[in-house]
């Protein structure tokens, strides 16, 4: 594979918002090509290339690499790079467009231009990609393909005339999309002969070979028995293999140069040695200067993480660990609470990515987790001029040594139909926004602009934006600053017992609202006890809300037929397991849900 | 030699149509459905009954569904393969339950004749509005003219099933229904608070109650929870002012008429249930018959859900049945059966029991006792379920 000519490689993404197509091209890409070229195909027959030790180690479609036989007869590399979709992700966007040297911009031809989409094509840009448009969906009904060209040449710049018009559901026009990225995305350029350098857009552990670094050649070549060094973190090893993206598996290969994206491992046992966005050189001769590498991104919403079983205090450090390998932005730190024990207060780009963190720390690693109320990082300039970067609400100063506090704004992109134009504005409002333009992108579609503080928008923002626009609304921002605001500690007291991991920040004027909402929530999930139990939420030493869960006069089974005690023992089986998914706070018993409860407030 | 014992339960899953708040195995059937049902039963008996040959049988009782919905033959016929195929003593219980408005002179007195000796009527209100919406099909009336001739066919063991916390059922009308059936004096009256159901056509006016509730406006239909206490304190208060014993969460008798059969359930007695879907409990182990009708009329009378108890599980249903009880469980059977205390076993949980006042502890001729207190018959399901041991 040494020997590819590099104009016959073409390192590429696939950029949309979400639902507009970019998993289906993708697989149809796959699918209308080859995974090996004819030369490594009798190579791989001839070499018998122990399959073995390939089995059972299959790896996420970050990457793939793919072999297509053009019209003009040659036969190209392309190595497609996936790139999450998410407004939380432009970091991790970001990192894999690095590794590319072109972007194809997938847009509905039902729904046009999104506000992510527009994001992401000015991340490719800031890249220097080539950006390649693609019209989908072209079979649907409602499709106005010309419309959408339209649009892409007006609100983004890039020529659109000659865009494939496809359906990747159906395969229509697929070829063209092939053809065109032979001829649109340019080979990747980089002298060979150069010191080794490459950059680390992903990782992966795997508790036979190490860490799997994944790489982009910029210039140079790596092969087998080559001793390296990680720039950043000065990490040397010996390559034990290298190799390129199968679908679904590692293809190891002889050597990888410049212009190649594929992996190498290296016996790296330790995940910090290997941070994403470092470059690699050779040890004994090394390139003058790294790579650019990523801007460095930190996290924007904090949470405190909590085994429901506090044993599993050390699995969840070590799941910490591992997902942070592939995942630089996650952050944590041990922290404890009086409600839920040790656990950790873990950093992230946004909810969404909380989300995704909390749903494979469950499923992945098996763990039971508890989560409290995400912050955001909150600003305190205390009376002797000390400031604090504020990540956990318990942490807050007493008042009176607070001088004042600012809150992080975000600059948010919303793009609506004109006919919910007015429901949003209301909702932009409700959340503290200030407006700052709109601008109508077609006669039916504006796009919004308005400054919002974080903390109104990590909770339930996007939910309360899809309800309120028939999910017609999408939406991108980023971080703008700080801001001076009137911020207090809202306080959750459950039989008068303060519990520190409901406490959280809130604006002054919003404190009555949420604390009602609490309140109510929490109501609704706390048991009946024998005896009553109050829920208040107070600022500071003043009730603001209060609930009550009546004492509980009745629980009583129903009649028991004909001896059937299987019935009557599964529920009391159940209540006892129910009794047992609780935490204690004073006399009360929390069942853990009423800490996640809190999380979702959203009213319409 | 015979000396263990045995109850027997039939189940007849038949009824001329389904109560709304009713979550049991019954439907509505085709009469030839059950002339074959019968004829199905009678098989199982006779199959089933020689590995029974070491008992006597203390107890019958026919469930349902409603039994009375059978011909008097047919009664008749199960009666006779019962007293041909198993030891059944001579002053055993026998029940049969009956809704209002299926009984006739002759049907009542077929029973006397068959050994039947108590009834347990189904009459749950004797307001016609409250029956009409819990989708019984008889009036008070009818039920009236039943109670009459099941009294003068010579039953001197009567049962009558009441519900409270009916919907549209107010303090006042339970009161009266408590009333009229007192001066009815029964035997013994089983009065349950309504409990919903899920499945149940009742199980969704619930929820739409609690919603309504939430919001802050009137519920439709169900009584308020404060109304509901109430009535459950005026049931306790009235019938034992008129010489009702409670001696179950919610069974009340005169003295010496408690049902015997249903007492077996909570004090570890063993009992074979004989018809569709009917549950057995025999020497420790667990089972019920399939429930499946079509299956089970093709005769597949193989033991389902088989659980042989574990020590551990035994334990928890010695305390968890046995709480249901008035009169509690005892330390020292607790002892002699298990040969270890209970103090070890539940130690932690009976003094906290006892501190919250859900329990009682008491020494009764020399045994040591736990009961529910009255607050803990309130909750008795929070209670029961601290007996399941982790």
């Amino acid at each position: 594979m040494g020997n590819i000519d590099q104009s016959k490689i073409r390192n590429f993404c696939i950029i949309a918002h979400i639902d507009h197509g970019k998993s289906t091209l993708a697989d149809r890409i796959i699918e209308k090509t080859g995974l090996l070229t004819n030369r490594e195909m009798q190579e791989q027959i001839l070499d018998n290339m122990d399959l073995e030790r390939e089995r059972g180690i299959t790896i996420k479609a970050q990457a793939v690499r793919i072999v297509y036989k053009a019209q003009d007869g040659n036969e190209y590399i392309f190595n497609l790079i996936d790139t999450p979709g998410h407004v939380d992700f432009n970091y991790e966007v970001s990192r894999s467009l690095a590794a590319c040297d072109g972007a194809l911009l997938v847009v509905d031809a039902a729904q046009g231009i999104e506000a992510q989409t527009l994001a992401n094509v000015y991340l490719a840009l800031d890249h220097d990609l080539d950006v390649m448009p693609v019209i989908n969906k072209i079979d649907l009904p409602s499709a106005d393909p010309d419309r959408v060209v339209e649009e892409i040449e007006d609100v983004i710049g890039i020529e659109a005339q000659d865009a494939p018009r496809i359906s990747a559901k159906t395969g229509l026009n697929v070829e063209e999309v092939l053809e065109q990225i032979v001829k649109k995305i340019p080979a990747p350029k980089g002298d060979k002969e150069a010191p080794l350098r490459a950059l680390i857009f992903d990782s992966l552990y795997d508790s036979y070979r190490g860490v799997i670094v994944f790489c982009r050649i910029v210039e140079g070549k790596v092969k087998p028995g080559t001793s390296i060094k990680m720039m950043a973190s000065g990490a040397v090893s010996e390559v034990v293999e290298v190799g390129y993206f199968g679908a679904g598996r590692f293809i190891p290969c002889d050597e990888l140069s410049a212009g190649m994206v594929g992996y190498i491992t290296a016996s790296l046992k330790n995940v910090k040695d290997t941070t994403v966005g470092d470059t690699i050189t050779e040890a004994k001769n090394p390139c003058a200067e790294p790579l650019p590498g990523y801007k460095k991104v930190n996290p924007m919403v904090y949470c405190g993480m909590y085994p429901v079983d506090g044993a599993k205090y050390p699995d969840l450090r070590d799941a910490l660990e591992k997902l942070q390998l592939n995942d630089a932005s996650l952050q944590f730190e041990p922290e404890t609470s009086v409600a839920l024990g040790f656990g950790f207060r873990c950093g992230f780009l946004g909810l969404l990515h909380l989300e995704i963190i909390q749903e494979r720390l469950e499923r992945e690693y098996n763990l039971d987790l508890v989560t409290t109320a995400p912050s955001v990082i909150y600003k305190v300039h205390k009376t002797d001029g000390e400031v604090i970067e504020l990540t956990n609400p318990s942490n807050m100063p007493e008042p009176t040594a607070i001088a004042y506090m600012e809150e992080p704004i975000v600059s948010a992109e919303i793009m609506v139909t004109t006919e919910f134009i007015g429901a949003i504005m209301d909702l932009c409002q409700e959340r503290r926004g200030t407006y700052i333009s709109m601008e109508y992108m077609e006669e039916t579609r504006a796009l919004l602009k308005y400054d919002l503080p974080l903390n109104e928008i990590i909770y339930d923002f996007f939910d309360a934006l899809k309800s309120r626009s028939r999910g017609y609304a999408s939406f991108d921002y980023e971080m703008k600053g700080y801001e001076r605001s009137e911020l207090v500690k809202l306080d959750i007291l459950i039989n008068k017992e303060e519990v520190d991991a409901l406490s959280f920040i809130v604006h002054s004027e919003t404190s009555y609202e949420r604390g009602r909402k609490m309140c109510e929530k929490l109501k609704d999930e706390i048991p009946r006890h024998l005896f009553e139990v109050p829920i208040q939420a107070a600022v500071g030493s003043k009730v603001i809300a209060r609930e009550t869960v009546k004492a509980m006069r009745k629980d009583v089974l129903a009649k028991c037929y004909g001896g059937d005690i299987s019935r009557k023992r599964k529920l009391l089986e159940k209540q006892k397991e129910g009794k047992k998914r609780m935490r204690q706070i004073g006399n009360v018993e929390i069942p853990q849900k009423a800490f996640m409860s809190v999380l979702k407030l959203d009213d319409k | 030699m015979i000396n263990k014992e045995l109850e027997l339960y039939l189940h007849i899953p038949f009824c001329k149509s389904k109560c709304k708040y009713c979550d049991f195995l019954s439907a509505p059937a085709q009469e030839d459905v059950k002339i074959f049902y019968v004829e199905t039963l009678l098989k199982e008996i006779r199959q089933k009954s020689y590995i029974y040959k070491d008992y006597k049988v203390t107890s019958i009782f026919f469930g349902g569904g409603t039994p009375s919905i059978l011909e008097r033959n047919e009664i008749k016929k199960i009666m006779k393969v019962m007293y041909q195929e198993f030891t059944i003593e001579k002053d055993a219980e026998i029940t049969i339950e009956a809704n209002p408005g299926t009984l006739t002179y002759e049907k009542l007195n077929e029973y006397v004749m068959s050994g039947i000796n108590r009834l347990s009527l189904g009459l749950q209100s004797t307001y016609n509005e409250e029956l009409v919406l819990l989708g019984r099909i008889h009036t008070f009336e009818e039920f009236e003219e039943n109670y009459d001739l099941a009294r003068a066919c010579g039953f001197r063991n009567i049962n009558i099933d009441l519900m409270s916390a009916l919907p549209r059922q107010t303090l006042e009308t339970w009161k009266h229904t408590l009333k009229r059936i007192i001066n009815l004096n029964p035997e013994h009256i089983s009065a349950y608070s309504l409990i919903i159901e899920e499945g149940t056509p009742f199980f969704i006016q619930y929820q739409e109650d609690c919603k309504r509730r939430e919001k802050g406006e009137k519920p439709i239909i169900l009584p308020s929870e404060e109304t509901e206490r109430n009535m459950y304190y005026l049931t306790k208060k009235l019938l034992s002012q008129a010489g009702f014993q409670r001696y179950e969460i919610s069974n009340y008798s005169k003295p010496g008429k408690e049902c015997r059969h249903n007492i077996g359930y909570w004090t570890d007695k063993f009992y074979l249930g004989l018809g569709l879907g009917a549950a057995s409990y025999i020497e420790g182990t667990r089972f019920s018959n399939t429930s499946i009708l079509s299956n089970y009329l093709e005769t597949d009378f193989k033991a389902y859900d088989v659980v042989e108890l574990t020590s551990k599980e035994s334990m928890e249903e010695f305390m968890f049945l046995g709480l249901r009880m008035i009169c509690g469980v005892s330390m020292n059977k607790f002892y002699n059966k298990f040969h270890r205390s209970m103090e070890e076993i539940y130690g932690d949980v009976i003094q906290e029991l006892q501190k919250d006042g859900l329990i009682q502890l008491l020494l009764k001729q020399g045994e040591k006792i736990i009961k529910l207190t009255e607050i803990g018959l309130d909750v008795s399901n929070y209670v029961l379920s601290r007996f399941i041991i982790e």
